[in-house]
């Protein structure tokens, strides 16, 4: 079977079935759909061990942040590959801010601990099941998640702060 | 029955400790060993803290971030062609390469196509910038493994390849090099100059230092099987670049999907078999002399035309057009203060970096600044293994290993 967007979305639809699959687009070629919490391990595991597909490589995954979107705040964006065939495909996961859980893929891919332990350390998204679900990049003592669009930079004109070592 | 099967199983060490009344595993305290984050064998702030049973390494634990400068939030608030320096603090080894991968993926959400020649100078940076990084490595793994002579050698070549890229961009090493829709200027005959000269000294520095290291016996016996990881793990862990090559993996972006007419060029893809040490330093040097080929091919077959797109919309204007014409100076306004129109899209591009897969997931809602721009980073997607990798091994080869896999703090850390 060629691998075409087409095809693998047949593919992944017959097996998951359309109420999983949703929203398949493809931005920049690859091809992106969404997909739910209860299902995301499950597909990456299956794409991962399908002879066919043999998606079987990580490329990447990051968390996204919406505000704006009611109950869709949060989103994990996982890009994977296959090799054998060059072929790349993107999976969104959404959900609320209210409660930013998922599965981890740690058991699938060792190469997402790290990932997830970064989208954690910025989105606040607990992966449940992590070996080590602790911050990766900022310091322990942080209390919230850098990445949120709710934490801007700080303003660069402003002019309360001394800092006497750099002169700012 | 089951008892006397233990027995005829007892190392000659048991029979003795058996023999003469001890418990037959001695219970040895392991010692905690901070390696890092500053030492003078990690080159780079890396921390590790060991458990160590006497030279050997029982367990590791990695902490990094000790350098993160959170270019992915940073990112968030610039406008698109201030992000460019930011890419250049990844892997600083080779930043022309982080800087170019960063503007054609802006250039493949704003559907911009670049002339052959601009292609073509970006392809000869970019080699150059993988053999100054490569040769770091390998240079490096020389100095750990108790020849310093060669990375001295070859410290000087990488300064010739810096001496390009001033005359290229103007800096050395954090570039900055090109712009989106091209390069800021076109090679200068003394750039020519320099490249060419560089195609005829480089090989004999490099022919030499090969030959120091390559088939000598004391390289060899500390670098065979060190930190060796299978195919299957090494994808696992989201391996790329020489790392994935050297387990027999030949994965390359530059041949899987060609970027910046990398399809033009003959080279080969070298690719070692164990994975281990040895096989990282083998693939790095031989694609050194791929990247001199492909330089070779893409100097002698230089195009004519344009250094950079025909893309007034995102391509700054000449200086001296922004001071005579209207229509320059509103561009110039524009693109400066981040007003450039930017379409709506998410893209993902990946340009085979020093150490990869360098990916950027660039997310636009055609506001000023990216959405979200997610960095791929080899290093931080390999570095995991690590410890897989060191446990179970001498310390003195943790080391080796550490600077074979070429971790690159600005790239770990972002």
């Amino acid at each position: 079977m060629e691998l075409t967007n087409e095809n693998v979305l047949g593919k992944i639809i017959s097996k998951f079935g359309e109420d999983n699959i949703q929203g398949a687009y493809s931005p920049d070629g690859i091809m992106t759909f969404t997909t739910n919490r209860e299902t995301i391990i499950e597909l990456i595991q299956y794409l991962h061990d399908d002879k066919e597909l043999q998606l079987n490589f990580l490329t990447t995954m990051c968390g996204i942040h919406y505000p704006d979107q009611k109950d869709k705040e949060l989103c994990v964006m996982y890009q994977l590959h296959s090799m054998r065939h060059n072929y790349r495909l993107r999976i969104k996961v959404y959900m609320p801010a209210s409660d930013p859980v998922m599965p981890t893929l740690t058991n699938v891919y060792a190469a997402s601990n790290w990932m997830e332990r970064e989208t954690f350390d910025f989105y606040g998204i607990q992966f449940l099941g992590h070996p080590n679900l602790t911050r990766i990049l900022n310091i322990e003592e942080m209390e919230y998640h850098p990445m949120l669009k709710q934490y801007p930079l700080e303003d660069q004109t402003r002019e309360d702060k001394i800092d006497t070592y750099f002169g700012r | 029955m089951a008892t006397e099967n233990k027995t005829a199983e007892l190392t000659e060490l048991e029979q003795f400790r058996k023999d003469h009344g001890l418990a037959l595993h001695e219970e040895r305290p392991l010692t905690t060993l901070n390696l890092g984050p500053t030492h003078p064998a990690t080159h780079g702030i890396f921390q590790n803290i060991l458990q160590m049973d006497g030279e050997k390494i029982m367990d590791a634990v990695p902490t990094i971030g000790y350098i993160h400068r959170a270019f992915e939030k940073i990112a968030e608030r610039r406008p698109f062609y201030q992000i460019t320096p930011l890419t250049d603090r990844m892997n600083y080894c080779s930043s022309p390469i982080n800087n170019m991968g960063y503007h054609m993926t802006v250039e493949k959400l704003l559907g911009i196509t670049i002339p052959k020649r601009a292609q073509y100078i970006r392809v000869i940076m970019m080699e150059l910038a993988r053999i100054s990084d490569h040769l770091i490595c390998n240079s490096i793994l020389g100095v750990d493994s108790g020849a310093f002579t060669g990375f001295l050698y070859v410290m000087q070549e990488r300064e010739h390849i810096y001496d390009i890229y001033e005359e290229v961009c103007g800096a050395r090493l954090t570039t900055n090099m090109g712009r989106i829709g091209g390069m800021e200027r076109d090679l200068s005959p003394k750039a020519l100059h320099l490249i060419d000269e560089f195609l005829k000294r480089f090989p004999k520095t490099w022919a030499e230092f090969e030959k120091m290291l390559t088939r000598n016996r004391i390289f060899i016996d500390r670098t065979t099987d060190v930190g060796a990881i299978s195919a299957e793990r090494a994808l696992n862990y989201g391996f790329t670049g020489p790392n994935l090559r050297a387990t027999g993996v030949d994965y390359d972006v530059r041949v899987m999907n060609p970027y910046s007419s990398y399809e033009d060029f003959e080279f080969e893809i070298p690719v070692g078999s164990k994975g281990d040490t040895y096989d990282r330093f083998l693939v790095r040097n031989e694609e050194v002399w791929q990247s001199l080929k492909i330089i070779e091919q893409a100097y002698k077959n230089l195009p004519e035309g344009s250094f950079h797109a025909d893309a007034p919309h995102y391509y700054l204007p000449p200086k001296q057009a922004v001071y005579t014409s209207m229509e320059a100076l509103i561009y110039h306004f524009k693109i400066v203060m981040g007003e450039a129109d930017i379409p709506v899209g998410e893209v993902y591009h990946s340009v085979e970096g020093g150490n990869g897969e360098l990916g950027f997931y660039l997310l636009s809602d055609g506001g000023r600044t990216p959405y979200r721009l997610h960095f791929r980073r080899p290093c931080f997607i390999y570095y995991q293994a690590y410890t897989e990798m060191i446990v179970g091994g001498q310390l003195a080869d943790a080391v080796l290993t550490l600077s074979s896999l070429n971790v690159i703090a600005g790239e770990l850390d972002a």
